[in-house]
């Protein structure tokens, strides 16, 4: 007994060590598994609170290009909305659009933003306290981010689609061949479409947009522009490298989608699996 | 005895806010940043109760990944270097550091630069192999390790330069 304590304390820094290391290496790869979600995260009150203190001066920064930025939505808004009321006036109103209530917009302010690491996320400004759960989708007036994945009361994270965990359903806005999006860890302008069969027509400049098959985001949200593509090993799929229209490295302000269908089409879903 | 606690505590915090509020939006060239938070491990007192140095180089490295999202990759690179940092003093400054009341601010500038130059190397190689969590990345990895290295060991010594007059 007495040999086993006094080995235990020579050895205590090296327990000690080994029990750290471990610990860190634990909590490491938690956060390499998808939706095990850790407790350790930047939307708890403490880190949120901080980033939160100091974005309140960084936005002052920018608030000149958020200005123009939201300009631009509004002409453009407005000018889908005039000619939106044409339609409605001339012909008998059937619905195509795919925004008819089906999807729930809220407003937030990304408080902490990173791309420079392997597996980046983004902390909001807004969490339950305005409805904001997982799994809802983030956007801007320029294209898909990422989709919300840990909320606590006031601040929520976002796995940004520069994130090697994320994979987003993503298709040609011109034909219907769809992929998905992941991001092989490079360039913070560049994400990969892969999974895109042979027979689609790809040509450089066409524009990817979030695919239908997705319960997260509407269909149609624009993701980038194709900057060139090669096919795979098997020769039979396109991998596909897209240059996005957000700028990830300054975003400011975001759009939180919620899709009130959500939870009806997956629990028809899963009856029919019960069946 | 308090003084030197006293100034540890504060060095820690300030360390930690630097990092995570300023240079971790530096990224530049796209992906270089300097960690300058290791300093606080390489000036902790050299005599220092190890067993504490241990679980706090965990603390600090746990304080950045909070904020960074990134799970324990920090604190998993600062347990390593606080572990092996007297191994690093002993090949640096010679056998009989710690029979001496050494400061950093004192020591030969090789001697200085070897024993930064090798701990920065190590920690920030564990931190972004931690990070990209494969092997196929690994030129990647030394790349990152390469040039965010470099600038941090500029940042670290430029920082032990200004302030060195409180550490003598």
């Amino acid at each position: 007994m007495q040999q086993i304590f006094n080995f235990l304390i020579r050895n205590k820094n090296n327990i000690l060590f080994l029990f750290l290391l471990s610990l860190a290496v634990f909590f490491t790869i938690q956060t390499h598994s998808y939706h095990k979600s850790s407790f350790i995260s930047s939307a708890n009150s403490l880190t949120g609170g901080i980033y939160s203190w100091a974005n309140d001066f960084d936005k002052y920064m920018h608030l000149d290009e958020y200005n123009k930025r939201l300009m631009e939505e509004n002409k453009q808004l407005r000018n889908v909305l005039t000619n939106l009321n044409d339609t409605i006036s001339v012909e008998n109103y059937t619905d195509t659009s795919s925004f008819d209530g089906t999807y729930y917009f809220r407003t937030a302010r990304v408080i902490n933003n990173n791309y420079a690491k392997r597996n980046n996320f983004l902390t909001l400004n807004q969490g339950k306290e305005v409805g904001i759960k997982s799994e809802f989708g983030v956007i801007t007036s320029k294209g898909v981010i990422g989709i919300i994945d840990r909320v606590n009361n006031r601040f929520s994270r976002v796995i940004s689609i520069l994130n090697s965990e994320s994979r987003i359903n993503a298709q040609l806005s011109k034909t219907n061949h769809f992929g998905s999006l992941i991001w092989n860890g490079k360039n913070p302008n560049i994400v990969q479409l892969i999974d895109v069969p042979r027979q689609a027509p790809v040509k450089e400049g066409d524009t990817i947009v979030t695919g239908g098959k997705s319960l997260i985001f509407p269909e149609g949200i624009p993701i980038g522009s194709i900057e060139d593509f090669k096919l795979d090993q098997s020769e039979s799929y396109y991998t596909i490298n897209v240059k996005l229209f957000n700028d990830m490295t300054n975003i400011g302000y975001v759009y939180v989608i919620e899709n009130l269908e959500r939870e009806e089409i997956l629990e028809l879903e899963e009856q029919e699996d019960e069946q | 005895m308090n003084n030197s606690i006293l100034k540890n505590i504060i060095r820690f915090v300030g360390l930690v806010f630097i990092q995570v509020l300023i240079l971790n939006n530096i990224n530049f060239l796209g992906y270089i940043n300097p960690y300058l938070y290791v300093l606080f491990i390489l000036l902790y007192p050299f005599n220092g109760n190890q067993s504490i140095f241990l679980v706090l180089a965990f603390l600090l490295g746990f304080s950045i990944d909070l904020f960074e999202d990134s799970g324990g990759i920090h604190a998993a690179a600062c347990t390593v270097i606080a572990f092996i940092r007297p191994n690093l003093l002993r090949f640096s400054f010679g056998i009989s550091y710690d029979h001496q009341n050494l400061r950093l601010s004192t020591t030969p500038i090789g001697a200085r630069l070897s024993y930064i130059f090798i701990s920065i190397l190590i920690h920030h190689f564990i931190l972004f192999f931690l990070e990209m969590f494969s092997l196929s990345h690994i030129i990647i990895v030394l790349k990152k390790t390469l040039f965010s290295g470099i600038f941090s060991v500029i940042m670290i010594m430029l920082s032990l330069a200004v302030f060195s007059k409180k550490y003598r």
